[in-house]
Order: C-alpha cells, then sequence, then structure tokens
C-alpha cells in the first residue's frame, strides 16, 4: 500500500482490523504449523517435546525429492496447458460482444457452483474402462480395446487442468479487458500483421495477467491432493498426497507439518520471485 | 482532375454502424502533397471517413482509390497510408526508438537501416537523445511528436492524423500547428488532418472539407470557406456571422431584393437564387458596422443592448426593431461611446454579405 507522509499515520490506524484479522486467523495458524513441525510424533493424533529438526532431515530421503520433483512437474505443465487453453479463451471472451461477455463469463464460473470434489468424480466416470469416452470411441471404429485412461499422468493432467484453468482466464480477461485496442489497430497500421501484432503487442500488454495467471495455477497446483488421488490413484504420490497420508494415515501431525511448511515456503519463493520480475501481489488477487 | 495529380479517391461512400448512418455517401479527390483537412462537430463521420482510409474500418459501401488502385478491401498492413492516432498509440512497453523502428522492422527493414532512420527522424521531430526513453517518460507534446516520427518514417503516401494536436494545451497546440505544417512541407507527405478546431484548420489547410452528418457540406481553400460559404450551417461553423432569414421579393440584373420580417434588404444576387425563396443572408461580425451617425447608402436602426470587451475589439449586441439581434465586432482603437438603450445604425459593404441556402435545420 502506497501512502503520503502526512496520511501516514491514519492509514496504517484504518489497517488495523485487517492486520489482526490477518493475524489470527492466518499468523497465528502459520505459526502453530511451524511449531509443530519441530516437535516429534506423538501418542495417537499428537506431538510432543523435545523441539527438534529430525522431521526435516528426513526429507532428505528419495521418496520425497521425488515426490516433491514430480509435483513441480506436474505443476507446471498444468499452468502451461493453462496457458494453452486460458489465453485463447479470455482472448475470445473479451473480443465477444458485451451481452455475449457477459454469458460466457457465467458460463466459465458456474462450475464453481458445484464442489469441486463432485465434479473430478464426473472426470473419473467419464474415464471409466466403459466409461462414455471410451463407448464412443469404440462405436465410432477409432478403437478395439477400451483405453486406459483412468489413474494415468494424463487423466491427473487433464483434471488439474480443468480444475485450474479458469484461474488463469481471470486474470488474462481482466487484462485483455484493460488493453487499449487502438495499440493493435497502430500496430497493423503500421505494418504487422494480426499475428505479428498479437505477439509484438497483445501478449507483452497482457503479460502482467499471464504472469498472475501462471502465479495462480501453478501454486495451487502443487499442493492439490484429491485430483492426483481420484484420478491417478496409488500411482501417483504428490507432495499434496503426502501430506494427506502423514496426516490421515500414519497419525504423524509434526511431520505433516513439516511437509507443509516446505509447500509454504516454495510458495514464498516463487511469490518473491514474481514480484521481483515486476509482478504486482495485487494482480493475484485482482 | 488527372490521374497523376490525385493520389486519393472515395467513391460513394458510406457506412452504416447496426442503424445508424455513420457516412452518407462520400466523394472526395485528394491532391498529392495536399494539407486536407476534415473538419466537422464531433459525430459528423471525420474518424469514420479517416478508419476507412486507413482500412481499419471497412465500408458498407463505396470504394477507396489510392494512386488509381482500388483498395477498399486491402487490410491495413498492406496500405501504404499511416495514421497518428488521437490518443497517439505508443506501445507502452517499448522505448521511443523501438516504437519509431517498429514499421521499419515489420517491413524486415536491415538493422542499422532501422537505427539510422530512427536517427534521422528523432533529429526531424527535435527529439534527439530521447530514444531510450519509454512513453511514459514523455511530455504530451513529446508524445506526439513520436507519433508522427513512428508513422513518418515510413514515408508513406498518405499520412492520416486524427485530432493529434487534441490534447494539448493551448500554447503548445499553436506551436504545433506550425511545426506540423512545416514538417508536411519537409517531408513532402499528403496529410489528411481531422480537427473539430476552425481556427485550427483555417491556419493549417490547403484545404478544408466541412462535414455533418456523413456528408461533405463544402469542399474549398480555408478563404473560400471563409468568404464564400456555401450554406448557412458553414457560415455559422466557422466564424461568428449574423444569419438573416429572407424571403426574395425581386431580382433585377445583379440585384435583389431581400425581405425580412418586412424589412427591405438589398444584396448581390446568386444564379441559384429565384423570386419567393427564403435564404439566408449571412454577414460576418467582423463586417457590421455600427455607429449613432447614420451612413451613405442602406442601412438598418437598431437599439444598442450592450457589448463584450475582448482587448482589441469589442463584440457588440444590438436588435433590431423585428426581435432580431445582431452582433458586431469591431477594433478598439477608434470606438465611438455607445450607451445601451441608444438607437444605432447599421451597415456593411454589399460584397461581403453572401447569400446562402439555409440547411441549419437538417439531420439525417
Amino acid at each position: 500500500m502506497k501512502t503520503d507522509g502526512s496520511a501516514g499515520g491514519r492509514t496504517y490506524l484504518a489497517a488495523l482490523p485487517m492486520s489482526l484479522w490477518a493475524f489470527l486467523f492466518v499468523g497465528i495458524s502459520l505459526l502453530y504449523v511451524i511449531g509443530l513441525s519441530l516437535l516429534s510424533r506423538g501418542e495417537g493424533f499428537g506431538a510432543q517435546l523435545p523441539v527438534t529438526l529430525d522431521n526435516y532431515m528426513r526429507l532428505g530421503d528419495r521418496l520425497y525429492l521425488r515426490s516433491l520433483w514430480l509435483s513441480l512437474r506436474l505443476a507446471a505443465t498444468t499452468a502451461l496447458m493453462s496457458l494453452l487453453f486460458g489465453y485463447p479463451l479470455a482472448y475470445f471472451i473479451s473480443r465477444a460482444r458485451p451481452r455475449a461477455r457477459t454469458w460466457l463469463m457465467i458460463l466459465l464460473i458456474a462450475p464453481f457452483w458445484t464442489n469441486a470434489l463432485i465434479r473430478i468424480y464426473g472426470w473419473k466416470i467419464l474415464f471409466y474402462a466403459n466409461g462414455p469416452i471410451n463407448s464412443v470411441l469404440r462405436s465410432l471404429g477409432l478403437i478395439e480395446k477400451p483405453l486406459k485412461l483412468l489413474y494415468t499422468d494424463f487423466s491427473v493432467l487433464v483434471g488439474m487442468v480443468y480444475a485450474m484453468f479458469p484461474f488463469f482466464v481471470l486474470p488474462v480477461y481482466s487484462s485483455l479487458e484493460r488493453m487499449d485496442w487502438t495499440m493493435a489497430e497502430a500496430s497493423r497500421d503500421l505494418g504487422a500483421t494480426p499475428l505479428k501484432t498479437f505477439f509484438t503487442i497483445t501478449v507483452p500488454m497482457t503479460l502482467p495477467g499471464i504472469m498472475a495467471g501462471l502465479v495462480l495455477t501453478f501454486i495451487p497446483s502443487i499442493g492439490l491432493f484429491f485430483i492426483s488421488d481420484l484420478l491417478g490413484g496409488a500411482n501417483t504420490m504428490l507432495w499434496g498426497n503426502l501430506v494427506q497420508n502423514e496426516l490421515l494415515k500414519s497419525h504423524d501431525m509434526p511431520f505433516a507439518a513439516t511437509l507443509s511448511v516446505v509447500l509454504l515456503a516454495l510458495t514464498g519463493v516463487i511469490i518473491l520471485l514474481y514480484k521481483r520480475v515486476g509482478g504486482k501481489a495485487d494482480d493475484i488477487v485482482f | 482532375m488527372s490521374e497523376d495529380t490525385t493520389l486519393l479517391s472515395l467513391r460513394g461512400l458510406r457506412k452504416t454502424f447496426d442503424t445508424q448512418e455513420a457516412l452518407n455517401g462520400l466523394d472526395l479527390d485528394v491532391i498529392r502533397g495536399e494539407f486536407l483537412t476534415l473538419l466537422g462537430p464531433s459525430g459528423c463521420g471525420k474518424t469514420t471517413t479517416l478508419r476507412i482510409i486507413a482500412g481499419l474500418e471497412m465500408p458498407t459501401e463505396g470504394q477507396v482509390f489510392l494512386e488509381g488502385k482500388d483498395i477498399t478491401l486491402l487490410p491495413p498492413e498492406k496500405r501504404e497510408v499511416n495514421t497518428v492516432f488521437q490518443n497517439y498509440a505508443l506501445f507502452p512497453h517499448m522505448n521511443v526508438a523501438a516504437n519509431i523502428g517498429y514499421g521499419l522492422r515489420m517491413r524486415k527493414v536491415p538493422k542499422a537501416d532501422v537505427l539510422k532512420r530512427v536517427d534521422e527522424m528523432l533529429r526531424l521531430v527535435q527529439l534527439e537523445g530521447y530514444g531510450k526513453r519509454m512513453p511514459s517518460q514523455l511530455s504530451g507534446g513529446q508524445r506526439q511528436r513520436v507519433a508522427i516520427a513512428r508513422s513518418a518514417v515510413l514515408s508513406p503516401k498518405l499520412l492520416l492524423l486524427d485530432e493529434p494536436l487534441g490534447a494539448l494545451d493551448l500554447q503548445l497546440r499553436r506551436q504545433m500547428q506550425s511545426e506540423l505544417k512545416k514538417m508536411q512541407q519537409q517531408l513532402g507527405i499528403t496529410f489528411i488532418y481531422i480537427t473539430h478546431d476552425q481556427e485550427e484548420a483555417l491556419n493549417m489547410s490547403d484545404r478544408i472539407a466541412l462535414m455533418r452528418d456523413g456528408r461533405f457540406v463544402q469542399l474549398d481553400t480555408p478563404h473560400n470557406l471563409y468568404e464564400r460559404p456555401a450554406t448557412a450551417f458553414a457560415a455559422t461553423f466557422i466564424g461568428e456571422t449574423n444569419i438573416l432569414d429572407c424571403t426574395v421579393v425581386g431580382i433585377s440584373g445583379e440585384e435583389v431584393l431581400l425581405d425580412m420580417s418586412g424589412i427591405a434588404i438589398p444584396a448581390t444576387t446568386e444564379d441559384w437564387v429565384v423570386p419567393g425563396q427564403t435564404l439566408c443572408l449571412c454577414i460576418r461580425a467582423e463586417r457590421l458596422h455600427y455607429a449613432k451617425k447614420s451612413p451613405e447608402g442602406f442601412f438598418l436602426r437598431g437599439t444598442f443592448k450592450g457589448s463584450h470587451y475582448a482587448g482589441s475589439e469589442r463584440t457588440a449586441e444590438i436588435e433590431l426593431n423585428t426581435g432580431h439581434t445582431l452582433f458586431s465586432r469591431q477594433r478598439t482603437e477608434q470606438e465611438e461611446t455607445v450607451l445601451p438603450g441608444e438607437t444605432v445604425c447599421l451597415w456593411w459593404d454589399r460584397k461581403t454579405a453572401g447569400l446562402v441556402i439555409d440547411d441549419r435545420e437538417e439531420t439525417t
């Protein structure tokens, strides 16, 4: 927040309730998780002293490094696929007539009115060996034996991109919406083809939206566990699944907290990098 | 007009937006090397005309010819026509040099040549050393120059300028007017210039096309447009003019006798004037004189109502006994003191009063 000198003190006071709220609901829980990660496993769901870094030592294990790598790779792929599908959609919506634009936005947001878990179950049904996709392909004579779709990297990726790409479309749409289209006209006027104009003018001018969209799809993708759980089965052990396992199966709260702290630190680093290249944290929340 | 002097021709240009008629059948021939201004109130179709010439808008009907070739369907990037946009449309993510060199790079001009020509252009618009600046670091006047340089560097056959001085303050505007005119002559590029500022149009143009409701009202030199307006709209849009609604009583030779609410007024006739016709007599405010003493020849009587002082000039408001109010603008150096309520005589040189058709109420 930018303030000038004279109003500075008062603005600070005005922001106090917000800071208090943030401290209560974000700060305390964060401190709790960090504190927990430094304890040892206790009876049942418990945690006990002494304070130790043992949990962090365990992270060096190949299993965890591999899971981290897989999670980051999947998150990056998800973000890039969201870019690939989301940008054209955002472009199309922003160039539509105002009435059509409203309807397209409603269509984009409508799925959020249903629980994400239920929507992913929907994909699961689509991917079954005797599900709709395989039956259609078979009746068209394109395949003889049903394709194995479910519990593959492909099905996980589809689910992830499906769940995440609206978060790419929204910030890109808002920066396309704010774009001054006479810039594109000027580019055409100066001799650039529509394609050239797109890459030299439209993309650079909407770069803040693209960056925000990438961050918004990448970060949650690292921690998402239920999609890989439902569509990837036991084949995929992502970071989010590790946290879930430690918590719900092994009942190791301190280690689950440690895994979460790693995720938090990673997210923090990415946001810092994003700010370093000139992105505004505000654009993410837009 | 012969083929080699005509650069651009518009033929029967029409444009409809939804149900709104923006252009109503325009015909225009632009002469090579001239400074042509499209002048008119906002919404008269100036910008639409310019956008059609640039290729940014497709006409609903009609054709555009550049050097005799039909370019109506050509996309903007294929036309040897460039535009200076009203808001300049400088690319915010490119520095000044990259902005100016953009068109050359799109034409695949070798890098060394681009640099050389960008430098030349920067010198021409007096922005040497500004190449590395971003558009956001420039003043309005500097941005405007960059916008012109960016288009002019491509040596287009025709440069279109959409109110390029609209965003500048008055002083800078005046200065840029003469700079632009000088630049146009230096570059030898044909300009089509849009403005709604009559003074700007009169100052800069070789010819002015006065527009209204998607049509040309008059296409003429600044001098003729001022001295011999074709219609009452043309007469009122440019300068301060008294319009007298009259009926033609009789014509004899060069002379026509008009009737304005019972007052007989003699004037010089035109070939289109017929007895019984209603028309307007226009007298420019600065060419309508008044004094307490009656002059020789024809004059009207009126009551002095008051005046507005403006330094070198004063505009007086005089009411005729018919209820019409006329304005007379006179130099203040030898003015006579007249008090409100006093009777004055009004007269004018017959050569300076023109007959025009009344088109003030017309709308499409």
